[in-house]
């Protein structure tokens, strides 16, 4: 009898599972399937799911008018450049609040995240005026640097949250056997933080490449990334639905294989600290 | 090598003096273990010579060197943590060579003393297994094979067998005893354990609240206790102290007797009291026994075949030459 129950609720479980994580995946399996009809069929009414005229000329129109292959690049420069200079200027940040805490360790970290609650737009003009004045408009190099300050707290968060779940104890016995910081940051902390580095990484990679209000601000051709690609394509007509989609598919396509097969550390990293 | 002194030194945490003025004189190879309860300052001390804590004033010599100012590292100085702090990612070998590879030794020369540390630590089967894969005793070796390779001046032992079961840890203790007369090195212990203390120091340091309160080896802090504190401390079950009417007559503010200096009579006795809980250990039997007018509880150690029930009277009478007499200001007498 009690097995049945389980049973049954095993199913119950099982499908409600499936349909939020369906109601979740929806909008991006619908921008998919609709980046293969026609125009017309993409906004036809009621609309139809599979059966249509399966098309590839939405990918060969988007790809004539406009430079995939430099978009995407930019992506990659500014995605990954901004987490590696990220995680360069955080390692020793979270290491120092983590290991020799000051009396006003958790204010830093407390201000550090509300600098995430300002919305961003309060801080436009003043990053566009400078950008200006210092002749970095439409540069990567900038892109990297403003998104690296942007996602900074969050890397500086994540990590010293793993870093204070490493026994102290460790650390000092690295320094009793002679490690310099340097040699005690790289051959001890950060191997043993290894888990945690990893989805601090995956994390902001992700982040950086949706990231979409300052790269559609600050660039213009040359060092747009893939957002403004997909922005170029949305027109307030509304009448290029399906090109729209084709742009978006290419544009999320990269990321969500990455976050595909990098899914265990990323839910692991998301919900460490709060399972112990 | 290995002589460490310790001029009137301080340690405050913000506003909370943790160490106040502390002198200590520790020569080379002597097995010194600090003893007290906890927070009484003795982990406190031992980073203060390990270097992992900065002394708010004072002086650290080691060999004679002003060592005050001198990184962990610089100070020769190795120590086994509680934890055992052993780094997980690395094999136990790694482990071991660690302070060399820090040193930049030849990675020949780190597997010829890793081995040989290895041996004698029996160690040698484990030396590519990580720590995860070891028990207790075995990650215990590790760090103190990690504490080896150096050839340290001093070792430091923060605690270093709490963490293991009853049994092991009386055959750590040998083997840490062993290692001390093998190596002839200055050893420096910290335990909360008097019965450690006892067993396995050449000198014990006594520590209340950062005060000395006596240094000493075993017997001597067994025999003649400087205070009360000491008194009470050091010694297994705990020595009975009394103040009062019966302690002055006997010559003191307050009169301690060990529990196995007490002689035990069903018929006359100094003392009249009701046994209460008797613990039997088998070559031992402690008796609690109250209602002596003393104070409320008297420890007895009696021998183990004696039979003596719950609510039974008995007569209390102490060795008169084994007697503790201390002042009003807790201090030995005489």
């Amino acid at each position: 009898m009690a097995r049945a129950v389980t049973q049954k609720r095993k199913l119950i479980a099982t499908l409600a599972a499936w349909t939020i994580g369906m109601a979740i995946f929806f909008p991006i399996l619908w921008t998919i399937i609709t980046s293969f009809k026609t125009e017309a069929e993409a906004i036809a009414d009621p609309p139809s799911l599979f059966w249509f005229d399966w098309t590839l000329e939405n990918y060969n129109v988007v790809n004539e008018r406009s430079n995939y292959p430099l978009h995407f690049m930019n992506s990659v420069i500014i995605s990954l450049g901004s987490t590696l200079l990220g995680l360069i200027i955080a390692v020793p940040a979270a290491w120092s609040m983590a290991f020799v805490p000051g009396k006003r360790t958790k204010d830093v970290l407390m201000w550090m995240l509300s600098t995430k609650m300002l919305p961003p737009v309060g801080v436009l003009i003043p990053i566009y005026l400078i950008s200006r004045d210092l002749g970095v408009l439409d540069s990567r190099l900038a892109l990297v640097v403003i998104l690296t300050l942007i996602n900074l707290p969050i890397i500086v968060w994540m990590l010293y949250t793993y870093f204070k779940e490493i026994p102290g104890e460790i650390l000092e016995a690295a320094r009793m056997d002679g490690a310099t910081l340097k040699s005690e940051i790289l051959y001890v902390l950060t191997p043993m933080a290894v888990p945690g580095i990893a989805s601090t990484v995956l994390l902001n990679i992700i982040l950086a490449w949706n990231e979409a209000f300052w790269t559609l601000n600050l660039t213009a051709a040359k060092s747009a990334p893939l957002t403004a690609f997909i922005a170029s394509y949305s027109s307030p007509e509304g009448l290029f639905y399906a090109k729209l989609s084709a742009a978006s598919t290419m544009a999320i396509a990269p990321i969500l294989i990455m976050g595909w097969f990098s899914q265990k550390q990323l839910v692991r990293g998301l919900t460490f600290g709060a399972v112990k | 090598m290995g002589n460490i002194t310790l001029k009137q030194i301080t340690k405050s945490f913000g506003d909370v003096q943790v160490i106040p003025p502390l002198d200590l004189e520790i020569n080379e190879g002597e097995f010194v273990v600090f003893v007290g309860p906890s927070g009484c300052g003795k982990s406190t001390l031992m980073r203060l010579i390990a270097g992992l804590e900065d002394v708010t004033s004072g002086s650290i010599e080691i060999d004679g060197r002003n060592a005050t100012e001198t990184s962990p590292a610089k100070r020769g100085l190795a120590m086994v943590f509680q934890s055992y702090a052993l780094y997980p990612h690395m094999s136990v070998r790694k482990n071991i060579a660690f302070p060399l590879r820090m040193a930049g030794m030849s990675k020949e020369e780190q597997n010829a003393k890793v081995e040989a540390a290895a041996s004698v630590l029996n160690l040698t089967d484990y030396l590519e297994r990580r720590p995860g894969q070891l028990s207790g005793g075995q990650r215990q070796r590790v760090a103190i094979g990690r504490a080896i390779v150096r050839e340290p001046a001093a070792f430091l032992f923060d605690e270093p067998l709490s963490n293991l079961d009853a049994a092991l840890r009386v055959g750590m203790r040998m083997e840490i005893s062993e290692l001390h007369k093998k190596l002839a090195t200055t050893m420096i212990y910290v335990t909360h354990d008097q019965v450690e203390a006892m067993t396995m120091a050449d000198k014990i340091v006594v520590l209340q609240a950062g005060n000395i309160e006596q240094v000493g080896g075993p017997l001597e802090l067994y025999h003649r206790p400087r205070n009360t504190f000491v008194a009470g401390f050091i010694g297994s079950p705990k020595m009975n102290l009394f103040s009062g009417e019966e302690a002055t007559k006997l010559g003191g503010d307050t009169v301690g007797i060990r529990p196995e200096h007490l002689n035990v009579s069903t018929e006359s006795g100094m003392w009249k009291g009701r046994v209460g809980v008797s613990e039997h250990l088998g070559s031992d039997t402690f008796l609690h026994v109250h209602d002596t007018g003393l104070t409320d509880l008297i420890t007895v150690r009696v021998s183990g075949e004696m039979a003596v029930h719950h609510g039974d009277t008995i007569y209390l009478s102490p060795d008169m030459d084994k007697l503790h007499r201390f002042g009003a200001d807790g201090l030995r007498l005489a």
